[in-house]
């Protein structure tokens, strides 16, 4: 393990880069302040990205993939 | 920002590149359709590219075929000489682009497997050789290890035993001599954002003398407008469409800068600066160590893991804690992490160029030493 202060979030994972992209896009306009990730080794995803946020945004976010229609694979809280 | 991704794409483009691409957006039109002033300049600077592209690798100008970059060369040349009844000997550390137009054929294959430093073991092609082997297929250099393969030797086997030599030269295109030629290779495939210095979308294949590719994209041509079929003739054999014209006058300017100046200089700045990362990371007992970094000839490429950790969250941290920019997970290249044993942890690749400084790399060994658990 590195030396990083870890916490607990939420990530998304996508079947394709194009998803990740679409969440990025929508998060700003939503103003969510999560950012796009390599994809945890933890998580076995379509696509090497991911989006990680706070996980108290959780039901906001999925809200906003489901409002969006945006194709994701998985929401689950990871410490990293 | 310190960038170590250029075996990704090359960083910066040269200031000549970007002016070359300016000065054509201002002043060309397409490529091969008309004669009016606009076209011809196209076509002049398409054509220098060409005899740029020839020299360089000692190729025909006339068989310098130009694509949107070294995947679809390989696509073209793969899909267009090898068929399923075929058998194939490639390598484990073939990049996807190498490996699933070769699974699309349905053609018999077999892998080369790599020693513990990750050099392909060549001297087993004979072995493995079939009735009906048809060609080698492999990338020169590793865009995991930086690994070098020793392509003379394989051309001469090839030649020897008739068969087609299928070259990737994505890693090593304006970076190692390449002699199509001396070589014996049969289809040369090579991308024009890395090593060749160029915009991306560019590439293409150079294609030996008796090697006929079935083209696998046709359309307009430019010349025999009502004939149902593409002309067999190179290079609009497999070039239907209209070219990268803008972007190939950045290559021509950047190739024809590497036939005039030479790039030995260049590879020996970058790969000493592989050198003394190595050099120094590999007296850290938790961080482990991909490729045969010392040999030789090896590219400018180290691929690493610190621990166990997970190399995207050393790459994440990289990036979000000292702005170094590096790469990690699989490189597209499945086979060789099988063979590491890495498929899960991924690895974290710094690939170095002749514009990186020695105080870029020790920055980099010290934000690694502040990673350590
Ligand atoms: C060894 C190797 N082969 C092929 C490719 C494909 O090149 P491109 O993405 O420009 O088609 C790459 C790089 O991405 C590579 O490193």
């Amino acid at each position: 393990m590195i030396k990083r202060n870890k916490k607990e979030w939420l990530i998304v994972t996508f079947h394709t880069t194009v998803a990740a992209f679409q969440m990025e896009r929508a998060a700003k306009d939503m103003g969510f302040g999560g950012r796009i990730i390599p994809v945890p080794r933890e998580i076995s995803a379509g696509c090497g990205l991911a989006w990680r946020d706070e996980k108290e945004k959780q039901a906001e976010i999925k809200k906003c993939l489901d409002d969006k229609c945006i194709e994701y694979e998985q929401l689950v809280l990871l410490t990293l | 920002m310190i960038y170590f991704d250029n075996a990704a794409t090359s960083f910066p483009k040269p200031d000549f590149v970007k002016q070359a691409v300016i000065d054509a957006i201002d002043s060309i039109g397409s490529d091969g359709r008309g004669a009016h002033e606009m076209t011809l300049r196209a076509s002049r600077i398409v054509y220098s590219c060409r005899e740029n592209i020839a020299k360089l690798f000692n190729a025909e100008p006339t068989r310098v075929c130009f694509t949107l970059n070294a995947t679809m060369a390989l696509n073209t040349a793969i899909l267009g000489l090898i068929n399923q009844n075929d058998h194939v000997i490639t390598t484990v550390q073939e990049h996807n682009s190498v490996l699933r137009p070769l699974y699309k054929t349905g053609a018999d294959l077999t892998f080369l497997p790599i020693d513990g430093k990750g050099n392909t073991k060549i001297d087993m092609l004979c072995k493995n050789l079939k009735s009906n082997t048809k060609a080698v297929v492999l990338s020169h250099v590793s865009n995991v290890t930086g690994n070098v393969i020793d392509i003379e030797r394989v051309g001469k086997l090839c030649k020897e035993n008739n068969l087609y030599f299928i070259v990737d030269a994505a890693q090593s295109a304006g970076v190692f001599d390449i002699d199509m030629k001396k070589m014996n290779i049969s289809v040369l495939c090579f991308t024009g954002h890395k090593g060749l210095l160029g915009v991306q979308g560019t590439g293409g294949l150079c294609v030996a003398k008796e090697v006929e590719i079935n083209p696998l994209v046709v359309g307009g041509s430019g010349i025999h407008s009502f004939s149902h079929t593409q002309p067999d003739e190179y290079p609009t054999r497999l070039e239907a469409g209209t070219l990268n014209a803008h972007s190939l006058a950045g290559l021509n300017a950047s190739v024809s800068w590497l036939n005039e100046n030479g790039f030995a200089g260049l590879r020996e700045k970058e790969t000493n600066l592989a050198k003394i990362f190595y050099s120094e990371i590999c007296k850290i007992p938790e961080i482990k160590i991909y490729g045969d970094v010392l040999s030789k000839n090896h590219g400018a490429i180290v691929s690493i893991n610190i621990a166990n950790e997970d190399a995207g969250m050393v790459s994440d941290a990289l990036y979000q804690d000292f702005g170094i920019c590096t790469r990690a997970g699989a490189h597209c290249a499945p086979l060789i992490h099988k063979a590491f044993g890495t498929t899960k942890q991924g690895m974290v690749r710094f690939s170095f160029s002749h514009q990186n400084t020695e105080d870029e790399v020790r920055q980099v060994i010290e934000a690694i030493k502040q990673l350590l658990p």
